[in-house]
């Protein structure tokens, strides 16, 4: 058999409407979960992307989140605990046609897959994954995860939990993803808009979504979703554009040396001009960990968004440029070049 | 050597010869040993090698644990294993004079580095004495003192290289000498040290110096009055090279590559002893070779299977300890029916045990270690060139079947090298593949007339499916959790590995074919039971010998081969594990012969353990 590997995703226009990712499996999420609002933004978004869904792959380990495979009506496996993003790298280094996508929580991804994870994004593997992070474990019914905050009562800590949690954006930050980006389930408008940039982004994209689990840790993520709260608690990162929340866009952050400290722009002592102007791009990662940590400052609000994307050469290129430079150097290998190595002598 | 008679200055010819070099661990044995090994080939005898070194990568210098061996064995005629007891010892010092005397043929030559066998490295040797002056050494033993470090120095004055890198080119000089006793020519090392160090001209000019130089002191000095020469082996013609079992099972799943029309992908975590397969196919990007150097074992496996997945031939390298770890992978891969190859390259356990030295005990983990009924086929290398049919064998099954195969091989051939005569590249059969394009009445379990389920990878238009770990349902793949489906599920995928058995040539018989005794083997034990069997033979023993490549399934006939005789040896590198699994499987008693000791049995007890069962009847 002769098989030709494409290097490059097919980007041919194609005209698709989120039915088509929908496949004939019943969706079995306990009703009024947050992952409902996830698939609807994810099949909402693919028609856009422009890629055909048979060259769309979605890759989960084990989780609630993890069934969302068999939802979507592309390629899919639904493999083993915390291995995703292993797998997912093995499909796409093997395939670099296809477009891999991986759906994971916050035990899969950061817990039992933790070290998965870090070395996806270290590596820049051509991924984009997306962490339901929900805060607990659902599926095997409520227990703290990497995630839940300290002092959490669980099934598995009824005392509080003595644990402290990942901070998921400041790790892939310090694992050099080179995109990572929060959005909410909640907030549809804004969480397309992520799917989609994080489709375009070439290398590890790592999107991390809250997500409400209403059976064992409804509410987690209320103040910044309830319309009456979410100003107050949410602020929105646009690149090029002033950190700026409140109801009335009334609040401003700016930095004090690396200290972010919130300004009443009501005060006409405050300048729209001396705010925190975020830059999507910028080369330092010291930006975006400020922001990363903004969740563990009292006070101030949460920041959704993209923390950070920059460019550099994904592991797909420099494998691919690699085989290249030394088929090149050394020419095709055949059977007999092969076998035939130096250090050969003949038997008459 | 066969010929004890020495005369002056005489060229005498033996039958054959087996050396073993020992010295610390960074006194470059390994390096030693492998170019005495390659020359020899080069020059036409049959060989087997067996190096044999410490954990440590540079354990403290002079230490008894910090010896490091390689032992070559080589012939005018077939041989079959790296040799039972050595005739030559060469020993950088006192450390390895005294862990390797006692394998030391008695009579047998040692050559020694006085230099080494001052009292700090007899101290740390944990000789009270120099063994150099003990009568009864001298006695027993052709021992002749050469002082290496300083005839190395002294060649070496003139070299801008520092005193410990002229003190680093030792083992050359021990090479050359060696190379003179022995009359082998020295220019493939040579050539191997420019093609080496060819960027460092003073490292390369200062080996080629010392080897040289230890070739002429052979010459010259009155020390050693005979030269021995081992004409070349008759061979069967043809074109060799000399092969170490790693690297075979490395070019044995490039050919397959190359016969399947698949690119290969191997995700692989280093460890000991599989590590060589890795670096190898790493070097092999001209031949589309993707090799992923994963975060850990676990990485290793999953990310083979993701590449499975997407259309590659897949594999991933490892040892015991790595296997334990990949054993929810492979479960994985039964559930999915994906094809994949793991290789594991054994090595003494349990847990980090013994990474350096050789076993068998891996079988029962193979066959039986997984959660789940999970069957996988089983097949075994026997010996280093066997490991690249077995890397094509386990590649087939693999694809025909649509499953993981898990191929063992062990430390002693994985690092033992023999001369291999190279097959046409022609005669190798292609490996047929298709993957799954058709969209009408596609389903991802439907199944073929080998109960394999068809491949259809991501990017085929119309053939958009889910797969995963959970049960599935029948024909549809979907998620099931119906009771009588899992049952049936179940007994599918059994019954699957099961048909592999219709490809397995049926178990051949060395010699008669029944009688009173049968040494069946399995693995790298081929060598020393062949050697065994036919020494047992020579002596007027009838005993016969079969060995298993397919440990599951097995071969159909093995019931009746094993019936045939009246009594059947297993000899194994662990506590008898095939002879459970025979007995469990077949209801056959078997006599084991087993052995842990982290090394390769020697023929002779093999040969000893036949003959104490046939009790002197000749099996008559």
């Amino acid at each position: 058999m002769e098989t030709k590997v494409e290097t490059k995703i097919d980007t041919n226009e194609i005209k698709y409407t989120s039915k088509d990712f929908a496949s004939d499996q019943d969706v079995r999420w306990c009703p009024g979960c947050g992952d409902y609002s996830v698939l609807a933004q994810v099949q909402r978004t693919f028609p856009d992307i422009g890629i055909k869904k048979e060259n769309m792959v979605w890759i989960s380990g084990i989780g609630c989140s993890s069934r969302f495979p068999y939802y979507m009506n592309t390629y899919g496996f639904h493999t083993i605990h915390g291995r995703a993003t292993a797998i997912a790298t093995g499909l796409k280094l093997s395939r670099p046609d296809l477009s891999v996508w991986v759906a994971t929580g916050d035990g899969d991804l950061l817990s039992i897959g933790g070290n998965h994870f870090i070395h996806t994004c270290r590596k820049n593997v051509d991924l984009k994954l997306l962490l339901f992070n929900n805060k607990i474990y659902g599926l095997t019914k409520g227990q703290y995860s990497p995630t839940s905050e300290k002092g959490k009562v669980t099934k598995t800590s009824p005392y509080g939990s003595v644990d402290y949690p990942f901070n998921p954006p400041l790790l892939a930050l310090g694992s050099e993803a080179t995109f990572i980006a929060r959005s909410l389930d909640r907030d549809p408008k804004h969480l397309q808009e992520m799917i989609k940039r994080a489709a375009e982004h070439k290398g590890t994209a790592f999107l991390e979504i809250y997500q409400n689990c209403n059976i064992f840790n409804d509410g987690a993520f209320e103040p910044l979703t309830d319309k009456n709260t979410k100003a107050d608690n949410v602020v929105v990162m646009t690149h090029d554009k002033p950190l700026i929340f409140g109801k009335n866009n009334e609040k401003g952050i700016k930095l004090d040396g690396f200290r972010p400290v919130i300004v009443d722009l009501n005060d006409p002592n405050n300048s729209i001009n001396d705010l925190w102007i975020h830059d999507e791009f910028d080369s330092s990662p010291v930006r975006a960990s400020i922001l990363s940590h903004f969740t563990d400052m009292p006070g101030m609000p949460t920041p959704i968004g993209i923390f950070r994307q920059i460019t550099k050469p994904t592991y797909n290129e420099g494998l691919t440029s690699q085989i290249e430079h030394v088929t090149e150097k050394k020419g095709k290998g055949t059977l007999k070049s092969l076998l035939y190595s130096p250090g050969t002598w003949e038997v008459n | 050597m066969r010929e004890e008679k020495i005369l002056e200055k005489e060229l005498q010819n033996l039958k054959e010869v087996t050396i073993r070099f020992a010295g610390d661990s960074g006194d470059g044995m390994q390096l030693t040993g492998s170019q005495f090994s390659d020359t020899t080939a080069l020059f036409g005898n049959d060989l087997g090698t067996l190096p044999d070194y410490p954990a440590e990568i540079r354990a403290p210098a002079g230490t008894l644990y910090g010896v490091s061996g390689f032992q070559v064995h080589f012939s005018s005629a077939d041989i079959y294993t790296p040799g039972d007891t050595p005739d030559v010892l060469v020993a950088m010092n006192p450390a390895a004079l005294k862990i390797n005397i006692k394998d030391l043929k008695l009579g047998g030559t040692i050559i020694v580095n006085t230099d080494s066998f001052d009292s700090k490295n007899l101290g740390l040797a944990k000789y009270e004495s120099n063994p150099l002056e003990d009568e009864a050494l001298l006695s027993n033993y052709k021992v002749y003192p050469v002082a290496i470090t300083t005839l190395n120095a002294t060649a070496l004055k003139d070299s801008p290289l520092s005193n410990k890198d002229i003190n680093r080119c030792k083992n050359f000089f021990a090479l050359g000498l060696m190379y003179w006793i022995f009359n082998r020519p020295i220019e493939p090392t040579v050539k191997w040290i420019y093609e080496k160090f060819g960027k460092k001209q003073d490292i390369a000019e200062a080996n080629e110096k010392a080897l040289k130089t230890g070739y002429y002191y052979g010459e010259t000095t009155e020390t050693f009055t005979t030269r021995y020469s081992v004409e070349p082996a008759s061979l069967p013609k043809g074109v060799y090279r000399n092969i170490a079992g790693n690297e075979a099972i490395a070019l044995g799943f490039v050919a397959a590559s190359i016969k399947s029309g698949l690119p290969l992908f191997l995700g692989s975590y280093p460890i000991t002893p599989a590590t060589d397969i890795l670096q190898y196919l790493s070097s092999y990007k001209n031949f589309g070779v993707k090799t992923f150097q994963a975060e850990d074992e676990i990485a290793g496996i999953t990310s083979a299977i993701g590449a499975s997945y997407g259309g590659s031939l897949a594999i991933t390298t490892t040892s015991g300890p790595g296997m334990a770890l990949k054993t929810e992978a492979m479960g994985l891969a039964v559930m999915t029916e994906l094809p994949l190859v793991i290789i594991n390259i054994q090595r003494g356990g349990p847990s980090t045990g013994l990474p350096t030295k050789t076993e068998q005990a891996d079988l029962f983990q193979a066959i039986y270690g997984r959660n789940g009924e999970a069957p996988i086929p089983v097949i075994a290398a026997s010996t280093p060139s066997d490991c690249f049919f077995t890397a094509l064998e386990a590649a087939k099954i693999a694809l025909k079947y649509m499953t993981p195969v898990i191929l063992l091989s062990d430390g002693y051939i994985a690092n033992g090298s023999e001369p291999w005569r190279i097959p046409d590249p022609d005669s190798i059969p292609e490996i047929p593949v298709s993957y799954r394009t058709e969209a009408e009445g596609f389903f991802p379990y439907l199944r073929d007339e080998n109960l394999s389920r068809p491949w259809a990878v991501p990017g085929t238009p119309g053939l958009e499916h889910r797969i995963g770990g959970l049960e599935k349902a029948n024909i549809t793949g979907n998620v099931s959790y119906d009771p009588d489906n899992h049952e049936f599920m179940v007994r599918l995928r059994a019954a699957k590995v099961q048909k592999i058995q219709q490809d397995v040539p049926d178990l051949a018989i060395s010699h008669e074919q029944e009688g009173e005794l049968l040494v069946l083997g399995w693995g790298g034990t081929y060598g020393a039971i062949t050697e065994a069997v036919m020494k047992a033979r020579a002596e007027g023993h009838k005993v016969s010998q079969a060995h298993l490549k397919h440990l599951f399934p097995f071969p159909k006939n093995l019931s009746d081969v094993l019936n045939s005789f009246k009594n059947v040896l297993i000899p194994e590198l662990n506590l008898g594990q095939l002879a459970k699994v025979l007995r469990s499987e077949l209801l056959i008693d078997t006599i084991s012969l087993t052995k842990i000791k982290g090394l390769p049995f020697k023929s002779s007890e093999i040969q000893n353990k036949i003959v104490e069962i046939l009790g002197g009847n000749n099996g008559n």
